[in-house]
């Protein structure tokens, strides 16, 4: 009996002769964080979509927590506690920092469909912002339009508002992408400080980040997994090595 | 009602279908391929409509009056395309609707300072007035049997076309997948251009055919502009599969339901209340098709991008 | 010290305000006609705001709900219903059933779609006006009676009128900023301005888009029952979509999302209307004979060079 949070079994997606998703089997359980690698054009952007909601696989399930989600809308993943930032930063351009995650709690607390009171207005949303604000150390960054925001800084916020609705689980694409070394370093320890109290699953690039977050790396090529395992074992692992570490393997 | 009547309907029909497959195919495309809302498309057909009859009128020569008619709305909408178009290529739909509107209103006007805003009727040729004898008493006018011709071998053309040759392969591309098509070196512009231009001389070519029949006026085109709507959205935007369809199914639905709602009705309830209700639900059948079809197919019957 | 631009509202409002007394003054009843025309179709552009400008849905039918607010009205009027007590709201009423349903069918899709479908609904509201034989069909017919509200405001008077209009802009103008500043219309807004991203926090755009067309649909419904009491006159090109197109450029003209742009826009749009057809300083055959050649070039000009509108030379922090 698994106390597996997410699982997936034999998912498959194509686009027209292109399988981006070949049979992809996962089981992430609760408290791990697990990270899944692979060359450009592996299919991580596919998969990643599937397990949020906004791409349909075409045989396969998702469960999540027992449940089956394989065809459950994008929102209503949500609110059953699986969250997700972007890779390519996805923010409210025209509203603040603040506006941003505001909403993203706003979503989870109460109904919107109160039209008299101004949100800003509305501690119940505004205090939870500024601490989540607070803990990817934005606070200070709480009225800039996100549009005027770094990039480092989008990203940061892009966590903020993954956090915003208390998730059980976090799909995170890519959360470094793009940053500088400093940021990237602070972003690794801000998410290891996670680690444990949250579920995580990690599409990345960075194999710093991989290697110091993760507890167990999957392998994507071409669609398929074609290993599993703690860092060391991937590490170690030849095909692995042979297909994506390159050529020094 | 007989049989006789029923087929001359299913004819007209026909005949609308294939006007409307005329304008649908060219704005599909412009749609698909450009992401350009263009309003002005009535516009264009409007212009064919006036330069054939002014050119028929002015040389009594039909033949004349095609080929000024088909150049004369390919050249307008050449210009159009460079002088006011290109720019709004990257703006959002919002703004192409707004600036075509307004080109809607300076052509309409522009015809009126030319020729006057009172329409004028453009007469057909002696060798194409007159009718066929199709058998069984029924008796049809040559001259809309000449267009669903025209029509139906423009409808073959442009099939041949998209599927047989380069540039229909570069626009079936473009109509799936603008930005690869771009990617891969050709000249994106010419290629807008051209299709553009294509565009305008089929709607041209819908004007001029149907100048005889309906009445060359000053917004003439915009009437027939929500039908080629509707068409492209019961058919799917960006293929010429999906505006034939549609073109066909709103045709056949319109004329045959304004012929035979009335006295369908009449036969459920009273002839009088069918009287009222009956012309009013006809001119709204095409809208209540469209909704219906959108309840299941959100994209239209075969949209271009799957 | 309040923004720039609410302090372009306010003196915009106390322009307003002022007309009566001035057009009396100057001896110019023309003038309180034509700010109050001004005043009607502003309050049709800002229900539009609410769903153009501020959520992105390009709807080009919504000319449709100042015909439906506008047949309301008359036709109760027709059969001796005259209490504006019972027309109003049920102008109000019809819209927003109206635009329920076709909110429903539309809000579904988006994009190129969206547009035109909210086009072909609004034709089809048209055709079906047109085919109204009772009621005048394509000429329309004059308004049996304006609407009467037991003696507390009487819309004969043309001055009364008038402020019972400018009030009722003032209270919409207010209600609509309200709403766009509450939960709900921060997420009208987020949904507009990224989709994906609101659904990935968990909301889902649909319910509070159809809501909102509703919202506008009501107002606007709202400025047709005020719309035939202004002209007197009923007629199906209330609902024509080149009316819609008019209601799409006061929004645009003004500035899209802001407060006082659907004002603006109504003001300048028709003032450019109104000067185009009538100044003395223009040719009549060249110009005012064909000036809708010149308003459609004005039109594409303002499109492609100033997309912030009126609003936007007042503009504090970006929008």
């Amino acid at each position: 009996m698994s106390s597996a949070l997410l699982e997936v079994r034999q998912l498959c997606k194509s686009f027209g002769a292109l399988r981006a998703t070949d049979q992809v089997d996962l089981a992430v359980s609760e408290g791990e964080t697990h990270a899944i690698i692979g060359p450009n054009g592996a299919g991580k952007t596919t998969l990643i979509g599937q397990l949020a909601g906004n791409l349909r696989p075409d045989s396969g399930s998702i469960h999540f927590s027992g449940e089956d989600v394989t065809r459950l809308a994008t929102h209503k993943r949500s609110h059953r506690g699986l969250s997700r930032s972007f890779q390519i930063t996805s923010v409210y351009r025209n509203f603040s920092a603040l506006e941003n995650v505001s909403l993203a709690i706003q979503a989870h607390r109460g109904h919107s469909f109160r039209f008299w009171k101004p949100a800003r207005t509305e501690r119940v949303l505004t205090d939870p912002a500024l601490e989540l604000l607070k803990k990817v150390n934005l606070e200070t960054r709480a009225d800039v339009l996100a549009a005027n925001l770094a990039h480092g800084e989008q990203r940061q916020l892009e966590i903020a508002m993954a956090l915003a609705s208390r998730p059980r689980l976090l799909l995170l694409d890519e959360p470094v992408a793009g940053m500088g070394i400093e940021e990237s370093q602070r972003m690794i320890g801000f998410l290891a400080g996670l680690k444990g109290s949250a579920t995580m699953i990690l599409v990345e690039h960075d194999m710093d980040a991989v290697f110091a977050l993760a507890d167990r790396i999957s392998v994507l090529v071409y669609g398929r997994i074609i290993a599993t395992g703690t860092p060391a074992e991937i590490r170690a692992n030849a095909e692995v090595r042979r297909a994506y570490l390159g050529e020094d393997a | 009602m007989n049989l006789v009547l029923v087929a001359e309907q299913t004819l007209n029909g026909l005949q609308l279908g294939v006007m409307l497959f005329l304008m649908a195919a060219g704005l599909t495309l412009v749609f698909g391929i450009m992401n350009l809302v263009n309003l002005a498309h009535g516009s264009l057909y409007m212009v064919g409509a006036y330069l054939a009859t002014y050119i028929f009128q002015a040389t009594g020569s039909w033949a004349l009056s095609i080929l000024g008619g088909l150049g004369g709305t390919f050249i307008v909408g050449i210009l159009t395309e460079v002088i006011a178009l290109r720019t709004l290529y990257e703006r959002d739909h919002l703004d192409q609707v707004l600036a075509t509107f307004g080109l809607i209103l300076f052509f309409n006007e522009l015809v009126a300072i030319l020729w006057g805003r009172t329409a004028i009727y453009s007469t057909i040729p002696q060798y194409l007035s007159g009718h066929v004898e199709l058998g069984a008493g029924l008796r049809y006018p040559l001259y809309r049997m000449v267009i669903i011709g025209v029509g139906l071998a423009v409808a073959a053309l442009l099939w041949y076309v998209v599927t047989r040759t380069r540039l229909g392969m570069l626009i079936r591309a473009g109509a799936s997948n603008r930005t690869m098509v771009a990617a891969l070196g050709v000249n994106i512009r010419l290629l807008y251009t051209i299709v553009f231009g294509f565009g305008a001389a089929l709607a041209g070519l819908a004007g001029l055919l149907s100048g005889p029949v309906y009445a060359v006026q000053p917004g003439m085109g915009e009437l027939i502009l929500i039908q080629v709507f509707v068409v492209i959205v019961i058919g799917g935007i960006g293929s010429i599969r999906g505006a034939l369809a549609g073109a066909l199914i709103v045709g056949m639905v319109d004329t045959l339901g304004r012929a035979f709602l009335k006295p369908m009705l009449a036969t459920i309830i009273s002839p009088a209340a069918a009287d009222t209700v009956g012309p009013s639900l006809a001119s709204m059948l095409i809208y209540l098709l469209m909704a219906i079809v959108l309840a299941f197919r959100p994209a239209g019957l075969f949209p271009a991008r799957g | 010290m309040p923004a720039p631009r609410t302090l372009v509202l306010f003196a915009l409002l106390a322009v307003l305000a002022a007309v009566p007394p001035l057009a009396a003054a100057f001896n110019e009843p023309f003038y309180l006609d034509l700010f109050r025309r001004i005043m009607i179709f502003s309050i049709a552009a800002l229900s539009l705001n609410l769903i153009l400008g501020y959520g992105g849905m390009v709807s080009f039918g919504h000319a449709a709900y100042l015909g439906i607010g506008a047949y309301s009205v008359g036709i109760l009027a027709f059969y001796d219903i005259t209490s504006g007590w019972l027309q109003w709201p049920l102008a109000i009423g019809a819209s927003a059933i109206l635009a329920a349903a076709i909110g429903a069918v539309s809000i579904r899709t988006s994009g190129i779609y969206f547009i035109m479908i909210t086009l072909a609904f609004t034709q089809m509201l048209y055709y079906f006006g047109i085919s109204l034989e009772e009621f005048g069909g394509d000429d329309g017919m004059r308004l049996k009676a304006k609407s009467d509200f037991s003696g507390l405001i009487d819309l004969n008077d043309p001055t009364a009128f008038y402020y019972l209009v400018l009030a009722l802009l003032v209270v919409l103008l207010w209600l609509v900023h309200r709403i766009v500043n509450s939960r709900f219309g921060r997420v009208i807004r987020a949904a507009h301005s990224n989709e994906a991203r609101t659904r990935a926090i968990g909301l889902s755009p649909y319910p509070y888009r159809l809501a909102a067309f509703v919202i506008a649909g009501a107002i606007c419904g709202l400025a047709g029952a005020l719309l035939v009491n202004h002209t007197a006159y009923l007629t199906p090109d209330f609902m024509n979509w080149t009316r819609s197109g008019e209601l799409m450029f006061m929004v645009i003209l003004g500035g899209i999302a802001t407060t006082s742009g659907p004002l603006l826009g109504a003001a300048a749009l028709l003032l450019l209307e109104d000067w185009l057809q009538g100044s003395d300083l223009l040719p009549k055959d060249w110009v005012r004979d064909h000036w809708q050649l010149y308003l459609g070039l004005v039109l594409i000009l303002v499109v492609v060079f100033a997309k912030r509108g009126l609003a936007g030379l007042f503009a504090g922090r970006h929008e």
